[in-house]
Order: C-alpha cells, then sequence, then structure tokens
C-alpha cells in the first residue's frame, strides 16, 4: 500500500526535483555546519588551550562564528525553497485532485459522497502539504544531522561511536511500530472528520426543518456523538504517536550514559582525552535532536501518508465512461436513417443492479420535436435524462443522436449539444449573470435575451443591480420560481440543439408556465425538447408524451391519442383538468 | 468566515490579550489536568537537567590524566544519570498523554461550543455564508487552534522552568560568562517580535483563503452533474485554480516568515556557543574554571538555548493559532437569534387561530416583500396561498416561523402575539413539509421518525402506507433499515416528498404548513394520497402553498398574494366567479405550446 502511494506522490515531486535537490544541498551545508562547530569547539578546549596561544583561540572562535554565519543563511534560504516546492506541489494536487473529481461519474461522487470529496481536497491536502514542507526542512536536516554526527564522533573515537551507534537499532525499532500503527489510525480519523463535516452540512442545508420541527435537541445530540468518537480517535491516535518522543530520548540518554562509563575506560587506558568526551556528549545532544526530529518526521509522514491514501483512492477511481471507437459505416444504418435526431432503442437500465429502473424503452425524435414524459414518482423520467447525457450507460439497448451511438460521442461533444434544467438543480451563490453564463463566458446579449426567452427578465430588472444582482447561498433570496426562470435561461443561453427540462416549470405558476411554452415554440423551433413534467398542460401540445409506470412505457403517442387509448393518463387528465378530486 | 459584502466591523481583528484570555477560559476549565500537567513536566524536566550536571561530576571523575580514573565516582554517577533518565521519559510520557487529554477535552468543548453557536443563529445567517466555509471553521480552524494550544501553553511553561535552571546552573558554574547571553537573548527576542509581526497577518489571510477555497468546493460539487452537463469542467477546473492559487500562495507566504524563526534563533545559539568556548577557554587559561565546567557549561548553554528556540517556534505557531481562533470567535459570536422575551410563554394548548395584522417585511431595506398584509385563519381552517412566483408566499411561512421577523405589524397566534411566545415552543405547533426536501444520513426508519425513536413501527408503516411510499421501501435493500445517504440508493424528488410528508404524519403538532409539498409528486400519487392528506390536516390549521390548483380547490380559503398584497380571497368558485387574477391562473392551465 504504501509503496503505491509514494510512487503516486514521486509523480509530483519528479518537477520539483532539482529544486529539491538544491534545497537538499544548502540544507546538507547548513547541517554541516552546525556539526563543525562542535568540533570546533573540541579543537579549543583539546588543542588550542594547551598552547596558551589567545590570538589562536580568537581565530578558531571566529571560525565558529563564521559557521553559524553560514548555517543561517543557508538554512533560511533553504526552508523558504522547500516552502515554495511543497506550496507548488499541493497546488498541484489539489488541482489533479479537483479535476478527477469534477469528471468523475454520477455514481462514484455518489459513492464518495461529497463531504469526503471536500475534506479530501482541503483537509487531506494540507496534511500531505505539511508532510511535503516539513519532511525537506526537518526531515533532510535530521538524517544528515544523525549521519554527519556518526560519522564525525567516528573520525574522533569509533570505539565510543559503536557505543552510540548500538542504540540505534532499538529507536528504529520504535519508530517503525509506532509509524505503523498510527497510518491506521489516522486514516479513520480522517474517516471521523467526514462524519462529522456530514452532520454540520446537514444542519446547514435543513435549517429550515430542523427548526420547524424544532429539533435542535436531537441535532445537538447527534453532533454530540460524533465530535465525542471524533475526540476519542484523535486522542488515540496522539497518544500513539506521544510515545515515540520519550522513547527515542530514553534509549539515546541511556547511550549517553554508556559513552561516559566506556569513555572513562579509554581514559584510563589513555586512548581517549575528556575534551573528546566533552565534544562526544555536545554531539550526542545534536544527534539526539535529529533523532526527535526524524521521530516527529515519521509521525507527520504517517499523518501524511494516511491523508495521501484518501487522495489517491480519489485520484485512481477508473474512468467511467469509455468512449468505443466510432465506425463511419456502423453509424449509417440504412434502415433508421439518420433522420432521427434522438432515438432510445430497447433501453433498460437499473442503478443498482437489482430491480430494473426502465425497462425497454423506445422512442425517436426528429430534429425540432418535443417529446413530453409523464409517469408517477419514482417511474424513471429523470432516469431517462441520466441516460440521455451519459451519466449512466444503459444496460440494454442504445441511445442515438443522429443516428451515432452515444457511447461513440466524446463526452465533450455529446454534452455540448444539451442544455439542461436538472429536477434538483442549484444555483451559485454569484451574480445572476454569472448563474446564466455558467463559466461559458457568453455575451451580455446572449444572457439577456435568454432570460427574455425564460420570462425572468420582468423579475431580474426589479433587483437592484439587475443583471448583476447577488444569488444568495443556494438561491435563497429567490422564490422557487424564480430561481426556475434562471435556470432555464442557463439552459436556454447556448442554444442548444437538445433542451431537457427535468420538472423545471413544477415552480412556476401557471400563466408564466404556459407563456414560457408558447415562447419556446415560437423562438426554438429546431431545438429537439425533452420536457418531464407533472402537470399536463405542460405536455399536452408535444409532439409525443411518453407515459412511463415503473419504469415501462404503458403508453406513447399525443396528447389525443393517449386521452383516446390510455385510462390511465384520461384519469390523470381528469384529475388535473376537473372534478376528479372534488368526486 | 467570508462575507462576501464584507460587512462593516467584520474585519476588525481581536486584540491578542483578547484571544489569550478566551483561549484560557477554554483551558482553565482543565485546570486539574493542567496542574498535573505542569507538575509532571517539573519533574520531567528537572530530572533530565541534572543530566549534564552529573555528567561534567562523571567527567571531573575521569581526570585528564591516563590512569587517574576514579571509577567509583564514575559508576555511581553514570547509575544516577540512568535512574534519573528513565524516570525522565516515563514522566515525559504522562505529560504527554495529560496533554493529548487536556487538548482534546479542549477541542471537543470548542466544537461544541460552535455548533451550539450554528443551532441558534436565525436562518438568515445560513442564507448568507457559504457552507462550506462554515464547515472550515468547525474543522479547519479549530484543529489549527488546537492543535498548538494545550501543547505549547506546557512547551512555553517547561521552556521557562527550563531556562531558569539552566540560568541558575550556569550562575553557580561561571557568572562571568552568563554575560554573553544579554546579547543573544535580547536579539532573539528581537528576532521573533519582527517574524511575528509579519507572519500573523498572513495567517488571518490564510485561514480566509482556505475557507473561501471550502465553500467554492462545497458549491461546485453541489452542482456537479450541471457543470457536466453544460461541459464546463475545464472553467470550473480554472476558477479552482484561481481560488486555489490564491490558498496556496498564502499559506506559502505565511509559512515564508514562520520558516524563518527557527534558524535565526539556531544562528543566536551558536553565536553563543563560540563566545563561549572562546571566553570559556580564557577563564580556563586563568585558572578561573575546570574543564569539566566548561563542558557542563556548554551543555548547560545548549539546554538554555533549546527552550528559547522552541519557544520562538512555539511563537511562530501561535500565529496560525490566534488567525484560527480570531474566525472560530467570531462564529461563536455571531448574533444568535433575538432571545425571547424574559417572559415568553410556553404553548401548552393550541387551537391553530392565526392573524396577520398589517405585516410589513423586506429582506433588503428599499424592497418590500409584504406590505400591510392582513391574514386570518381561523382554527381548523385550510388556508391556500397562490400567486405569481416571487410574490411572497413562502416569506408569509417565514414569518410564520419566525425565521424571518417583520419589520412592523403584529401575527398572532390564538390571540397571543407571537413575539411573546417560545420560538422553541411556537415552532413546535408547527409540522411542515417543504419544496426542498430535507433527509439525513441515517435509515428510513430514522428519516420518519425523526428523533422521536418512541414511536412504534406499525405506526410508521401505517404513515408511510398512506404516503404512498411504503412499497417504495420495500424495495429497498434493507426496507426500513436501508440508510439513506448519497450514495447507492436511488431516490427521486417525488418520493422524498412522500418521505416526508410520512414524516410529518408522524408529528402531532396542531398547526401544518406545506410549501409546495406535492410540486414532484405526480397527480396520481397525489390524488391516492388525498385520504391521509386530509386525515393529516383534519382539526388542523394548514398553510398550503401549491401552484397546482387541483391540490388546493378544497381549501376553505383562497389568497391569492400579488405584490406583497392579498388581491383577492374567498373559496374555489367564489374566485372563479369573480373571474380575476384566480380565473386567469386557472384558466392557464388548458394553454398550451401552439
Amino acid at each position: 500500500m504504501g509503496t503505491k502511494i509514494m510512487k503516486g506522490l514521486l509523480k509530483y515531486i519528479k518537477p520539483y526535483g532539482f529544486y529539491m535537490l538544491l534545497t537538499l544541498c544548502l540544507k546538507f551545508i547548513a547541517a554541516l555546519m552546525d556539526l563543525l562547530i562542535p568540533s570546533v569547539l573540541a579543537r579549543i578546549i583539546d588543542e588550542i588551550v594547551p598552547l596558551r596561544d589567545i590570538r589562536l583561540i580568537f581565530t578558531w572562535g571566529g571560525v565558529m562564528i563564521l559557521c553559524a554565519i553560514v548555517s543561517v543563511t543557508t538554512n533560511v534560504t533553504a526552508n523558504r525553497m522547500a516552502e515554495v516546492s511543497a506550496g507548488g506541489m499541493t497546488r498541484s494536487i489539489r488541482h489533479d485532485l479537483f479535476s478527477r473529481i469534477t469528471y468523475l461519474g454520477a455514481g462514484q461522487l455518489d459513492d464518495f459522497t461529497i463531504p469526503s470529496v471536500v475534506s479530501r481536497l482541503t483537509s487531506d491536502t494540507y496534511n500531505v502539504n505539511r508532510m511535503l514542507s516539513r519532511m525537506q526542512r526537518i526531515g533532510v536536516r535530521g538524517p544528515i544531522l544523525l549521519i554527519g554526527g556518526i560519522v564525525i564522533t567516528m573520525t574522533m573515537d569509533p570505539k565510543l561511536t559503536l557505543v552510540l551507534v548500538a542504540s540505534l537499532p532499538f529507536i528504529l525499532l520504535i519508530v517503525a511500530v509506532i509509524t505503523g500503527k498510527s497510518v491506521k489510525i489516522y486514516e479513520r480519523q480522517q474517516s471521523v472528520l467526514d462524519d462529522m463535516v456530514r452532520v454540520i452540512r446537514e444542519n446547514i442545508t435543513g435549517v429550515r426543518v430542523i427548526r420547524a420541527l424544532s429539533k435542535t435537541g436531537y441535532e445537538r445530540e447527534r453532533f454530540d456523538r460524533v465530535n465525542e468518537t471524533l475526540a476519542e480517535t484523535e486522542r488515540r491516535a496522539g497518544s500513539v504517536s506521544a510515545a515515540s518522543n520519550p522513547a527515542t530520548t530514553l534509549v539515546l540518554n541511556l547511550g549517553l550514559t554508556m559513552v561516559i562509563l566506556v569513555g572513562a575506560l579509554l581514559v584510563q587506558k589513555g586512548e581517549s582525552g575528556p575534551g573528546t568526551i566533552i565534544a562526544f556528549l555536545s554531539y550526542f545532544t545534536i544527534i539526539l535532536n535529529a533523532m526527535l526530529g526524524i521521530t516527529r518526521i515519521f509521525i507527520m509522514f504517517s499523518k501524511g501518508l494516511a491523508s495521501a491514501k484518501r487522495i489517491t483512492e480519489v485520484l485512481e477511481a477508473p474512468e467511467d465512461m469509455e468512449i468505443l471507437p466510432y465506425e463511419e459505416e456502423n453509424g449509417k444504418n440504412p434502415s433508421s436513417g439518420e433522420e432521427y435526431h434522438v432515438e432510445f432503442r430497447n433501453v433498460s437500465f437499473s442503478y443498482l443492479h437489482r430491480k430494473n429502473n426502465l425497462t425497454n424503452i423506445s422512442f425517436s425524435l426528429k430534429k425540432g420535436e418535443v417529446l413530453g414524459i409523464i409517469g408517477p414518482t419514482g417511474s424513471g423520467k429523470s432516469t431517462i435524462v441520466n441516460l440521455l447525457l451519459r451519466f449512466y450507460d444503459a444496460g440494454e439497448g442504445e441511445i442515438l443522436i443522429n443516428g451515432r451511438d452515444i457511447r461513440t460521442i466524446p463526452l465533450t461533444d455529446l454534452r455540448q449539444k444539451f442544455g439542461v434544467v436538472f429536477q434538483n438543480d442549484y444555483l451559485m451563490a454569484e451574480s445572476i449573470e454569472k448563474n446564466i453564463d455558467y463559466f461559458r463566458g457568453l455575451s451580455g446579449k446572449e444572457i439577456g435575451k435568454a432570460a427574455e426567452m425564460a420570462l425572468a427578465k420582468e423579475f431580474i430588472s426589479g433587483k437592484e443591480g439587475e443583471m448583476g444582482a447577488d444569488v444568495a447561498v443556494r438561491g435563497n433570496n429567490l422564490s422557487g420560481g424564480q430561481k426556475q426562470r434562471i435556470m432555464i435561461a442557463r439552459a436556454l443561453a447556448g442554444e442548444p440543439e437538445i433542451l431537457i427540462l427535468d420538472d423545471a416549470s413544477s415552480a412556476l405558476d401557471y400563466r408564466t408556465d404556459a407563456l414560457f411554452r408558447k415562447a419556446l415554440g415560437e423562438h426554438f423551433p429546431d431545438t429537439t425538447i425533452l420536457m418531464i413534467a407533472q402537470r399536463i398542460s405542460s405536455l399536452q401540445g408535444a409532439d409525443h408524451i411518453l407515459l412511463l409506470e415503473d419504469g415501462e412505457c404503458i403508453g406513447y403517442g399525443t396528447h389525443e391519442e393517449l386521452l383516446a387509448g390510455s385510462k390511465f393518463y384520461r384519469q390523470i387528465y381528469d384529475l388535473q383538468m376537473g372534478g376528479g378530486l372534488t368526486q | 468566515m467570508n462575507d462576501r459584502k464584507d460587512r462593516e466591523g467584520k474585519g476588525k481583528r481581536a486584540p491578542r490579550k483578547y484571544l489569550l484570555l478566551r483561549l484560557w477560559t477554554y483551558l482553565s476549565r482543565y485546570r486539574l489536568l493542567l496542574f498535573a500537567g505542569a507538575a509532571f513536566m517539573l519533574l520531567s524536566n528537572i530530572l533530565s537537567l541534572l543530566g549534564p550536571k552529573l555528567s561534567g561530576k562523571a567527567i571531573d571523575a575521569i581526570g585528564i590524566k591516563k590512569g587517574g580514573v576514579d571509577f567509583e565516582r564514575v559508576l555511581y554517577y553514570v547509575s544516577l544519570m540512568a535512574v534519573f533518565y528513565l524516570l525522565s521519559a516515563v514522566f515525559s510520557y504522562i505529560l504527554s498523554l495529560l496533554t493529548i487529554q487536556l487538548t482534546r477535552n479542549v477541542i471537543y468543548q470548542m466544537r461544541k461550543d460552535v455548533f451550539e453557536s450554528l443551532l441558534g443563529l436565525p436562518v438568515s445567517f445560513f442564507d448568507k455564508y457559504q457552507t462550506g466555509d462554515i464547515i472550515s471553521v468547525v474543522s479547519y480552524d479549530v484543529d489549527t487552534v488546537n492543535q498548538s494550544l494545550a501543547g505549547d501553553f506546557l512547551q512555553i511553561l517547561q521552556s521557562v522552568i527550563t531556562v531558569v535552571f539552566s540560568l541558575v546552573m550556569m550562575l553557580t558554574i561561571a557568572p562571568a560568562m552568563v554575560l554573553i547571553f544579554a546579547v543573544t537573548i535580547p536579539a532573539s527576542v528581537l528576532m521573533t517580535r519582527f517574524v511575528t509581526s509579519r507572519s500573523r497577518p498572513l495567517y488571518r489571510v490564510r485561514s480566509k483563503k482556505l475557507g473561501e477555497l471550502n465553500g467554492f468546493v462545497e458549491e461546485m460539487l453541489g452542482g456537479q452533474k450541471t457543470t457536466r452537463a453544460y461541459g464546463r469542467e475545464r472553467e470550473v477546473i480554472d476558477a479552482f485554480d484561481g481560488k486555489n492559487g490564491t490558498a496556496v500562495d498564502a499559506n506559502t507566504k505565511a509559512e515564508y516568515y514562520g520558516t524563518l524563526s527557527g534558524p535565526s534563533v539556531n544562528f543566536m545559539n551558536n553565536i553563543s556557543l563560540a563566545l563561549i568556548s572562546i571566553f570559556g577557554s580564557l577563564l580556563y587559561l586563568y585558572g578561573k574554571i575546570g574543564l569539566g565546567d566548561v563542558s557542563s557549561f556548554v551543555q548547560y548553554s545548549r539546554k538554555f538555548s533549546g527552550p528559547i528556540n522552541e519557544t520562538a517556534n512555539i511563537i511562530g505557531e501561535l500565529q496560525s493559532a490566534f488567525a484560527a481562533a480570531e474566525r472560530v470567535f467570531r462564529l461563536i459570536d455571531e448574533l444568535p437569534e433575538a432571545p425571547d422575551a424574559q417572559k415568553a410563554a410556553v404553548l401548552t394548548e393550541v387551537y391553530g387561530d392565526v392573524l396577520f395584522e398589517k405585516v410589513n417585511f423586506s429582506y433588503e431595506p428599499g424592497q418590500p416583500i409584504l406590505s400591510d398584509f392582513d391574514l386570518r385563519a381561523h382554527s381548523g381552517w385550510q388556508i391556500a396561498i397562490v400567486g405569481p412566483t416571487g410574490a411572497g408566499k413562502t416569506t408569509v411561512i417565514n414569518l410564520l416561523m419566525r425565521f424571518y421577523d417583520a419589520q412592523s405589524g403584529a401575527i398572532f397566534l390564538d390571540g397571543q402575539n407571537i413575539y411573546g411566545i417560545r420560538r422553541e415552543s411556537l415552532r413546535g405547533a408547527f409540522s411542515m413539509v417543504l419544496q426542498d426536501t430535507w433527509l439525513f444520513q441515517g435509515t428510513v426508519f430514522e428519516n420518519l421518525v425523526y428523533g422521536n425513536e418512541s414511536i412504534p413501527m406499525e405506526k410508521v408503516v401505517e404513515a408511510a402506507k398512506a404516503a404512498e411510499i411504503h412499497s417504495y421501501i420495500m424495495s429497498l435493500p434493507k426496507g426500513y433499515d436501508t440508510v439513506l445517504s448519497d450514495n447507492g440508493v436511488h431516490i427521486s424528488k417525488g418520493q422524498k416528498q412522500l418521505l416526508t410528508i410520512a414524516r410529518a404524519m408522524l408529528s402531532d403538532a396542531h398547526m401544518l404548513i406545506m410549501d409546495e409539498a406535492t410540486s414532484n409528486v405526480d397527480t396520481r400519487t397525489e390524488m391516492q394520497i388525498q385520504t391521509a392528506m386530509r386525515k393529516l390536516m383534519e382539526n388542523k390549521t394548514c398553510f398550503v402553498i401549491a401552484h397546482r390548483l387541483s391540490t388546493i380547490r378544497n381549501a376553505d380559503m383562497i389568497l391569492v398574494v400579488k405584490g406583497g398584497r392579498i388581491i383577492e380571497r374567498g373559496t374555489h368558485e367564489q374566485l372563479l366567479e369573480r373571474k380575476g387574477f384566480y380565473y386567469e391562473l386557472y384558466e392557464a392551465q388548458f394553454e398550451h405550446k401552439s
């Protein structure tokens, strides 16, 4: 698992390879200087002092100061470079992650869930950023100080050094055990964090219902539970990693006492001097600090690794929609011809692969025709839209646009043809204009025209700032009908080939709805339209009406034909147009 | 929080003293833990601080001459060292555990406080701020505050102890050499000050930008399907890159200064060491101190500078904690809904007689939504509100539920002004089905009973059957125990509405609000649930907003609202006869695309 994630990270590290190498070199110089300083100190005490030459003492003192200056300059520069490269890498990781998320299939996003995806994008990338920068800042320094310290002590006194080195395997063991444990706990911690975020989100989006039902107490408990779990998980994660510091310090300090003991033996034999032992102790402090730095890195590393794993999960989510090769000849099926603009041929589909959500659906529309779709709640109306836009692939049968299987059309080309208003569509907290434009860079004229077609012009001009007026979060400063009209304007603004309106006028009053349909007929004669609605009045002018029940087509024809031929349709019509409800 | 229109006073920064005091109130709740932590820290440090002194003694015992080692004394000191280090490690581990416990308690409390504040905030707050930004405060900012808070507090305490102890030890060895620190310490302090003054505003920007990024991501993911349908992935990614760029830059910039403090204080330490070796050598030459003293002094000076170094780092880190704490406290301090009046009544029995008297309301000044709005709903009546979109229908509900308060005029429930009733009590008198259905992640059962787990299963099934959603529930993998989440279960908007209707049926409130409650339910299903709906509305005062006129034709009174006023009122038949606006609306049903 770890190696795969590291490989993924390596991709981001590579472009900064040279830069990071330079950082490493600077860090190396800085560390070298820090190592030199105590050895100069040892030299002063052991060699210069007995000479009783004050000038030499000052000279070597000056060397120490020089080393200090070199150390600080290189250190600061390297730290800054580390931040720059870590920032750059974080930026690309986030970019790739967001891109991948944007292109995730509808089912895949559902599986990850939005709160989890959001925290992967922010909190997890932040952890990785910290890991990348700290690894460079301390991670390079630690090992260099460690190895350098060992090498220098080795030249001073190999025997004493062996005493020191003997303690390292113990430390390695401690670090390995702790890291292994932490990765798992941190991963769990992040996933509990997702849960907490989800509860907050639900409380924000459902604030009206929660207040209306006076359930704040219940929600308080719900949050308390997840909050407690999170605190507990964090506590456990902390307890594990907290052990590393005292354990490392203890092992090293015990090593230090051993050095003194062995040193005493060596001095006794005349194989070493007390100055060496003093310097040794000094190096020991450096090595100890380096070791502590390294263990801290490992903790940070395990946290970063846990986050990196969550990020990789998304990045490596398989491409869900494959574009099939398109062969010209295959597309030209003489029997069906290209006269049809949109065609469903015996399409069946199931979301969960249990029960069919659509069964054997067929219809064909010529350019400019209008298809009305009506049917009970949960009968598969929106599923047709999902399939046509290829958010999901049909299980059986085929869907054709201009006689070409949509699975052979690149997704961007395919979706370019559409203007859509979804049933659960959304508005951004941006200006009305930007909401209609929706990142397409349309001209003010096009946007204005679309708003006019969608009968939104009137209420927009009543707003302060008109087109520039702000839409509140989730469109909460607009009425349901106003929201829908902005969405409709959005769908119309691109002059789409095919227009999909999924219950897009449910919040419009009858009059506005009727006016809108009239405008649609007059100004968009060549646009093929799929219109899902509950009101027969919205659909009765359609060229074809598809009547759905439980995913099956139970009637297809014009309004008149259905009125004559379908009891079910007749019943709905009666209900809506007259006496039905009064009985 | 990032107010898009940056209200006045919002950008004001809290003085550091105030922040510290506020943070202290969190810590001080766990005084016992703090005290225990301090005690263990003291023990652990004194023990480890004695180390250099002991090692100096041991070296003195080794002596300078070959063969002159006093092994007995060396062994004595070395074994003492080992014991002390062992104890020190144990205490330090205990200290860490205490610190973690403390931190988690504080973080738990802080999140709880933030959430508590969210529960009390007026609905308008959530209409104004990006969801992602609010989440960023509870997750990221609280975390940032606590990453350092408790640990740093003890760390600084520890540093102070170490510094004092080292200083005393150094003074006992060679008072003259301590003078060196008179130069290097003030220099370190100045350096740290410079760094923090630069980095704090930058950390503030970092928190803000991260919140913005979070808000953007949250919003865009909510519309991912739309983005894909319009093929605008590239453009959305570009917009993301812009936000991402500023967030990363803000982080890099803040860290840029943050990284200064470590090396620069390290520099001061190195300079101290150089000066110590020069003067130490001189003093030794003049016979003022022993070689072991130089060794101990050097070690103490390292111990001494260590905490100073650490403190400098912590002060750097605290800057980011302060910046985050500002955002956390600002959210906690957001003005909650105006508190209920002292003598606010609790409703005991509700008849459901509602009266609006000359109510005026506007969301934004100068744009009145309701003007001189009058309405009388007798107990048990079914009141339907119709009218063009944007006429203020939902606003009536917002005022009745006190999600917003009217600017003038009064609303009465059973003759009692609703501003004199406890909000919780008032809202509890209603059950509500909205067009924007809201389900949370939980089982179907949990969603239906919503918090009232005592409702027996049979009643739940009965309600689901009445709402024509039972057979759908049974088709789910685990029936009523199926977890409704974003993933896996595909549920249409109409089905969600039926679920919320079933939920309303299970609530025993005396008044009912249905705001486009069945807009996505097909007419046939709607008819099938009519009986149940009627039963639901029985003996309840109901406010029904609907476009589909078939839904409301049985209403006791239909109010036609236009431009914030009631322009027509009466029953369906009366209004048709009048041939006014309602008549037009009604007739519009029969027009279609020609």
